[in-house]
């Protein structure tokens, strides 16, 4: 799935993956997607947490071309 | 200066005055072979009986049900793996709930079987049934050590006639015991006795066997020469939590659900677990933005000691799998447990002390 805004979290552990997340999200419009691709498996269950807290849309994780989830956020508000 | 506090009961609570007056008088006596006849080995005998017959009672059970292991994991070790052992022709599959301590797992892997099944959990980290049948063994246990719900033992869909290992060590002497099981484990330096003493409850008729290496029998769920001292200041120390049980669990929820809220009104904290069916002394909540690591070290520099699930935080560096598996945030996460003495004037401590650091560190990183 093609995103609005690819964030490259590779070699970040957590919470830096959803603390980019949380930064940056705001830089697509709503309807928006964004994709952070992270090697740090906390973000299995923390990008998914942050949709539910924030009030944003988990969409899910697709498989990147180097095979790193890719985890996908439509910005919903 | 606010005072300082120990919030990390649920890892271990300090030892109770009642266990260490017991364990200073036991120790001149109870040094002996209880398996010998002469006088010092019939006194030894005597006080570990008397060790084993004050926890019976203390949980409910029969005292010739009741064995003491070196520590709660080899009581959990040695309970759910003699259920296996007890039942070869059930096969060797178990089914356990996805929040189950470490010790169970570490039991189950050593014995690995492709058939062993994971029960899911709801967001509460309640264990959801049914649990299919034909396994040799369930194990859940009785309270969530990291979240404090309870698990509706009573209320689970189990099938007939195979065996249940409840893991109680994060409940036993604060909570009555659930009445199903047929095989409990628990741990006395989480009640307040002294560390190095588990208790193994084997019920009468449960198909039950050594699943390790044996020796001359002193009783025969138990293993190597007893702590004779340790196992009865446990006892002492189980009869005084029983005892004053109620007391303290009233004041220890009230103040758990004043963190409760506290927590919850810092900007986007999440606490997580069951609200009301909990254990009474433990609440855990996640702060998103904020590392597990850091939160710690500096609530610990303000002299709050508190645990966290954090994968910073953990040995392994992987998440919480209890965290994990109820879909919470797993970073920035605190356990706070108060032992039976937390006071008042510690919480407020505490409560002033956290919206300061969360904030702090957040603002570190640019949030």
């Amino acid at each position: 799935m093609t995103a609005d805004l690819e964030l490259d979290c590779r070699g970040m552990l957590c919470p830096l993956p959803v603390i980019e997340l949380g930064k940056r999200y705001t830089e697509v419009p709503v309807g928006g997607l964004v994709a952070v691709a992270a090697t740090d498996v906390a973000a299995r269950t923390d990008v998914p947490a942050w949709c539910r807290m924030r009030g944003q849309e988990y969409v899910g994780v697709e498989p990147a071309a180097d095979g790193v989830p890719r985890y996908l956020v439509r910005r919903a508000s | 200066m606010p005072p300082s506090a120990y919030l990390d009961a649920a890892s271990s609570e300090p030892l109770h005055p009642a266990a260490r007056d017991t364990l200073l008088a036991a120790l001149d006596r109870g040094y002996a072979d209880p398996r010998r006849l002469h006088g010092p080995g019939r006194d030894a005998r005597l006080l570990l009986d008397n060790a084993r017959a004050v926890v019976a009672e203390c949980l409910g059970v029969r005292p010739d049900e009741v064995s003491f292991t070196h520590s709660g994991t080899e009581a959990v070790h040695r309970g759910l793996l003699g259920l296996r052992a007890g039942r070869p022709w059930a096969g060797s599959a178990v089914a356990y709930s996805a929040v189950e301590h470490s010790a169970v797992l570490h039991a189950l892997e050593w014995t690995r079987s492709e058939d062993h099944v994971v029960l899911p959990v709801d967001r509460l980290g309640r264990v959801t049934g049914p649990v299919p049948a034909g396994l040799a063994a369930v194990a859940v246990q009785s309270a969530n050590h990291e979240v404090g719900t309870l698990q509706p033992l009573d209320r689970l869909d189990l099938p007939d006639r195979t065996p249940l290992f409840v893991d109680a060590g994060a409940s036993m002497g604060r909570l009555p015991l659930p009445d199903r099981w047929d095989v409990l484990a628990g741990s006395a330096h989480k009640w307040g006795g002294p560390a190095g003493v588990g208790v193994l409850v084997v019920r009468k008729g449960t198909f039950w066997a050594n699943a390790f290496p044996g020796e001359d029998p002193l009783d025969e769920s138990a293993t190597g020469f007893p702590n004779v001292p340790a196992a009865l200041a446990a006892a002492a120390a189980l009869r005084a939590v029983v005892a004053e049980r109620d007391e303290v669990n009233a004041r220890q929820f009230a103040l758990i659900d004043r963190i409760r809220a506290a927590a919850a009104a810092v900007p986007d904290v999440e606490v997580v677990g069951d609200p009301v069916d909990r254990l009474p002394h433990l609440v855990t909540f996640s702060c998103l933005y904020v590392d597990g690591e850091a939160l710690v070290t500096e609530l610990d520099r303000r002299g709050y000691g508190v645990a966290s699930g954090s994968a910073c935080t953990a040995s392994t560096l992987t998440p919480s799998r209890v965290l994990e598996a109820m879909g919470v945030l797993t970073h920035g996460n605190v356990r706070v447990s108060l032992t039976r003495d937390t006071t008042d004037e510690q919480v407020d401590g505490f409560l002033a002390a956290l919206p300061q650091v969360v904030r702090d560190i957040r603002a570190e990183a640019g949030l």
